[in-house]
């Protein structure tokens, strides 16, 4: 059913921008349309953009906020996970809480 | 003269549409059934919520998306919404790192959601420090939101599973001030526990804290919670805190819960949504509990009649209960494609709503 879901409706997650736009609803409860065009405009893409996984696989790695990795499509010196959250923080201007976090126990 | 049905006419007969009923059992339908279900329904809703009836070109659409004969329907290009996955993943994987891993890196799901298979905060409590742990490393590994759910619960702090008396039992032999007092004790276990859990888990990087089911044992499962997501909010200002229901109204088990004001027994999504952002919550979930007799295109447009005041008022994002056994998706363990896809193409074109 998860399946069946993302795509029948779903952003797509990291495929797309589907996590950046979860990020405002989630700390600044954004309504959706807020949400995407606030996500769009600190991208510099349009709305329909956020969910095409042809245009984000190009922006989030220009960006560095993370892509996904399979044996046909590795980028190793490219932040992902942790590393991209920093960047994803920085990019919203939101605080992301793991961030914060990982800031604080590595010392930094 | 010739009647204006002859019975010797010939008459065009509707082909048979495969659909499906609430259980998920596959049966044949025409065009005029689906639309006749489609309508009782929203009258069905309109007459329980006090609410309107979807308008007609509200049922024209969820007429159309019902009476396909395709395996799987979307939503148009552009339309996504975000989804937030309570409860989600396979939980086989073998750990629940690789778990949500898979639900990241395969399939694209845009809030991830760390789980215990004892879904309660009370049982939670016992093992915050493990989740916690669980929660710290996958923080440092998946790239989109994770946050930590589990449901409120409330009837396990009653005997015998609980300290308070079972106000179940004092309730049919009349004793309503017991029963209230009962519930009152249960409240206050409930909402530290929801509190100790969330705070916990908030420490440990979690993105947000999801109550999944809320309301489950009615207004005072509400409230105990309502209490929680005030405390939440205060202390995490930018953290995300998911509020799903339980049913579509708020059963009343205390009878006399208030929040700030607004009697919680008896609210239906309308006003549950606005108790909920009242309290701090940034996305609120409504629940349409599936009538398994009946078909799911009946199913969709009772859900989405009782649920689309409720994106009228809405402040947050509203993110509609379609897993299994709600809003119109299936009771069944393998919900079909094609009736989970339509229902959530329906709730997405008709609400305009923020996510599932």
């Amino acid at each position: 059913m998860d399946v069946t879901h993302a795509l029948a409706a779903g952003m797509g997650g990291m495929r797309t921008a589907g996590d950046l736009v979860a990020r405002m609803q989630m700390a600044r409860g954004m309504r959706l349309p807020e949400a995407k065009r606030y996500v769009a405009d600190k991208l510099g893409c349009t709305v329909r953009d956020l969910s095409d996984s042809y245009a984000m696989e190009q922006i989030r790695g220009e960006k560095g906020l993370g892509r996904i990795l399979d044996h046909s499509n590795l980028h190793p010196g490219e932040p992902n996970a942790m590393t991209a959250k920093f960047r994803i923080a920085e990019l919203l201007g939101v605080p992301i809480n793991s961030v914060e976090r990982f800031r604080e126990l590595a010392g930094s | 003269m010739v009647g204006a049905h002859d019975s010797r006419e010939a008459r065009p007969v509707e082909a048979k549409i495969p659909s499906r009923m609430g259980d998920g059992f596959m049966v044949e339908m025409t065009r005029g059934e689906l639309r006749a279900d489609i309508e009782a329904a929203t009258d069905e809703a309109a007459r329980k919520a006090k609410v309107p009836p979807l308008g007609p070109d509200e049922l024209d659409h969820l007429l159309d998306i019902y009476a396909s004969r395709a395996a799987f329907t979307a939503v148009d290009i552009g339309d996504q919404v975000v989804l937030s996955c309570d409860g989600g993943g396979s939980k086989m994987t073998g750990t629940d790192l690789q778990d949500l891993l898979e639900s990241e890196q395969r399939l694209g799901q845009d809030i991830l959601e760390l789980w215990h298979i004892e879904y309660s905060y009370k049982a939670i409590k016992t093992i915050l420090p493990f989740q916690q742990q669980v929660m710290q490393n996958v923080q440092m590994m998946c790239t989109v939101p994770v946050q930590y759910g589990a449901q409120p619960n409330l009837a396990f702090y009653s005997k015998p599973d609980g300290p308070a008396e079972n106000w179940f039992e004092l309730l049919p032999r009349g004793d309503i001030v017991g029963a209230r007092a009962a519930v009152d004790e249960a409240m206050e276990h409930a909402t530290k526990d929801f509190i100790y859990v969330g705070e916990g888990m908030l420490d440990a990087g979690a993105d947000g804290m999801d109550f999944d089911t809320t309301g489950g044992a009615g207004d005072a499962d509400f409230f105990s919670t309502l209490r929680a997501v005030k405390h939440l909010r205060a202390k995490y200002p930018d953290a995300g805190i998911e509020v799903g229901m339980a049913g579509e109204f708020v059963i009343g088990v205390h009878g006399e819960l208030e929040w700030e004001g607004r009697r919680l027994a008896g609210l239906w999504p309308a006003e549950q949504v606005q108790v909920c952002q009242d309290a701090g919550a940034t996305i609120f979930g409504p629940a349409v509990n599936i009538r398994t007799g009946k078909s799911c295109a009946w199913n969709a447009a009772y859900s989405i009649t009782v649920c689309k005041p409720a994106m009228e008022v809405a402040r947050i994002p509203v993110h509609p209960n379609v897993g299994e056994g709600v809003g119109g998706v299936p009771v069944n363990g393998y919900p079909p494609e094609d009736a989970a896809s339509r229902a959530a193409r329906a709730h997405v074109d008709i609400l305009k709503c923020d996510g599932l």
